[in-house]
This record gives structure tokens, sequence and C-alpha cells, in this order.
């Protein structure tokens, strides 16, 4: 009888805001992905829309690969969808927008080093993450726990230097 | 391009598309500071949203690809996701983990977050098409300086 204060006390530590919506806006995530795949047998990420988009401004080689030109349009596609899916969210549970407070700096650098490292790396937190994990993939568990420690690591060092948020 | 491009195919799209993004935003995902929160171990809720994924996801694959079936829409084959390892892999994860411990945001939660209002995040959606570039720039450049290697991906 002695242990069972403590466990809710780890969960609340562990977990401060609860677990449920994050477990049911994950399953939600994974329903997205499942719904189109059981429909196409595409397996949607959210990071190839990066360099399947700038096929239609760029004319590098690497962009006006086949795969990213018969991919272009379904991939706007989604975004748009991804897009619609948090604005209702926005509308309905949220009740209005929501702006971060974190520094303008930190959305650039962070957001051209994830433009750089998932295209070099193959996929993202959704395409590694959720789907590659989901198909057993040792290449995307790798990346996963990489990106994982890296982050970790990195979050804790700006952090550490005194930048807030 | 033999696969259907009509418009039940975008319309299942956009829908799968409309279940991801209300997940990220109900799971707060789409809120750069609950990320930082997760990477700073202080509220360990992002492993039951990638998790809770992931298992939907993979019972997904796991029996559509033992059923005798194509995709009604396309006639594709269901598979699963299988990239080759190589170090960039490695490479490519740890850029990426730092742009992520920056910012607190990849590019699905962006686009989920753009949703939910937050327009400063086209700021980090701007720097992600910047970092697509110059990848691309840059691999453009070394198949032109270098031995041409068949890529992987």
């Amino acid at each position: 009888m002695d242990m069972l204060p403590t466990t809710p006390l780890l969960l609340d530590a562990l977990f401060p805001n609860g677990i449920s919506r994050y477990a049911v806006g994950g399953v939600l995530v994974g329903l997205g992905v499942a719904v189109i795949y059981l429909g196409t047998g595409i397996i949607a990420g959210a990071s190839t829309f990066l360099e399947s988009t700038l096929s239609y401004v760029s004319g590098l080689e690497r962009f006006q690969r086949p795969k990213y030109l018969a991919s272009r349009d379904w991939r706007i596609v989604f975004t748009l969808g991804i897009v619609s899916g948090a604005a209702i969210y926005a509308a309905t549970v949220q009740g209005g927008i929501w702006t971060t407070d974190v520094q303008w700096w930190r959305l650039l650098l962070g957001g051209v080093l994830v433009g750089v490292g998932t295209r070099v790396g193959k996929g993202c937190t959704s395409g590694h993450g959720v789907c590659g994990v989901g198909s057993v993939s040792n290449t995307s568990l790798v990346n996963v726990a990489t990106f994982l420690v890296v982050a970790i690591g990195t979050a804790n060092l700006v952090a550490a230097l005194g930048v807030s948020p | 391009m033999s696969e259907n491009r009509g418009l039940a195919f975008q319309a299942l799209i956009y829908a799968g598309g409309l279940l991801f993004g209300f997940g990220l935003a109900y799971s707060h995902m789409a809120r750069p500071e609950v990320v930082l929160q997760f990477l700073h171990l202080e509220d360990f809720g992002l492993l039951f949203v990638m998790g809770g994924a992931a298992v939907v996801t993979g019972t997904t694959f796991a029996v559509a690809t033992h059923l005798d079936a194509t995709a009604p829409l396309t006639n594709r084959a269901y598979g699963r996701r299988l990239k080759s390892f190589d170090r960039n892999v490695l490479l490519g994860g740890g850029i990426f983990g730092v742009g992520w411990g920056v910012s607190g945001l990849c590019p699905g939660a962006a686009y989920a977050s753009l949703g939910i209002g937050n327009y400063p995040v086209l700021i980090a959606i701007a720097g992600m098409f910047g970092g697509a570039y110059l990848q691309g720039l840059w691999r453009s450049y070394r198949s032109e300086t270098s031995v041409k290697t068949p890529e992987a991906s």
C-alpha cells in the first residue's frame, strides 16, 4: 500500500496536462494517414510538400524529379487539409486564434534547419516518426532516436543560454 | 500516370489532411511551446501523440499488407514505409533535431499551427522552404562537382 500514493504523483509530474489530449490527438493523426493509405495506397508525410511545391517555381533538377511532379498537386491538397483541420479545431474547441510567444529568430532559424534536415534525412516527425515507426522501419527508428536526442539537447542548451521563450 | 487523380482522390486526401490537422491541433502539437515543454522534459505527452498515431498506422499497415487487395482509388499495392539507411539518415535527423529543438516546430505541426491562427509561424514555414531549397542547391552543386553516385531515397 505504500506504493499507491506515489504513482499518481509520478504521473502528474510526467504528464502535468494529463494524457487524453495527446493520445486522442495522436490517434486522429494516425487515422488521417490511415484514411489516405486505405483509399490510395499512399503513405503521406508532411515534409515532402516542401520540395514538391518548390518544383512549381524552381527548375533545379533536384526538385524536378518525377516523383515530385507526380505528387505535388495532392501534397498541396493534403497540406490545405491540415491547415483546415486545425482551423476547425480553432473555431470550435479553441474558440479563437492562438499565437506563439516563441521569438521570431527561433522560428526562422529552426525552420531553415528543419527544412534542410527533413530533406537530407528522408523524412520528418510524420514520415519517419508516425509512418516509418508504424512500418517498423529500422531506418526510421534510428532517425527518430537521433532527432529526439539532438532536439532535447538543443532545447535545453537554448534554455540554459537564458533564451525564453 | 496510371493513377486516378480525380475528384474522389483529391477529396480523400483532403479528408485525411483534415483529420491529421485537427488531431495535431487537438493534441496541442501545433503550439511550439508545448513541444518545447516536452523537449525540456517537463511534459511527456508528446510520446502519446507519436505513439498513438504510430499504433494506428502500424495496425492499418499490418492489416492492409496482408489483404489480397489493392487501393480502390489508385490500384496501388499496399506497402510499408521503408527507406534505405545511409549516413544521411543520421545527418538529416541531427540537423532536423537542432531545428526542432530551436523552434519547437516540425513541418506538419507548422501547417497546423497556421490553421489555429498562429500567423508568426509563417516565418518558420518560409524558413522551411528556404532550407529545403538550400539543400536542393547544395545537392545539385555536389552532383556537378563530384562523381555521380546513385542516390538512395
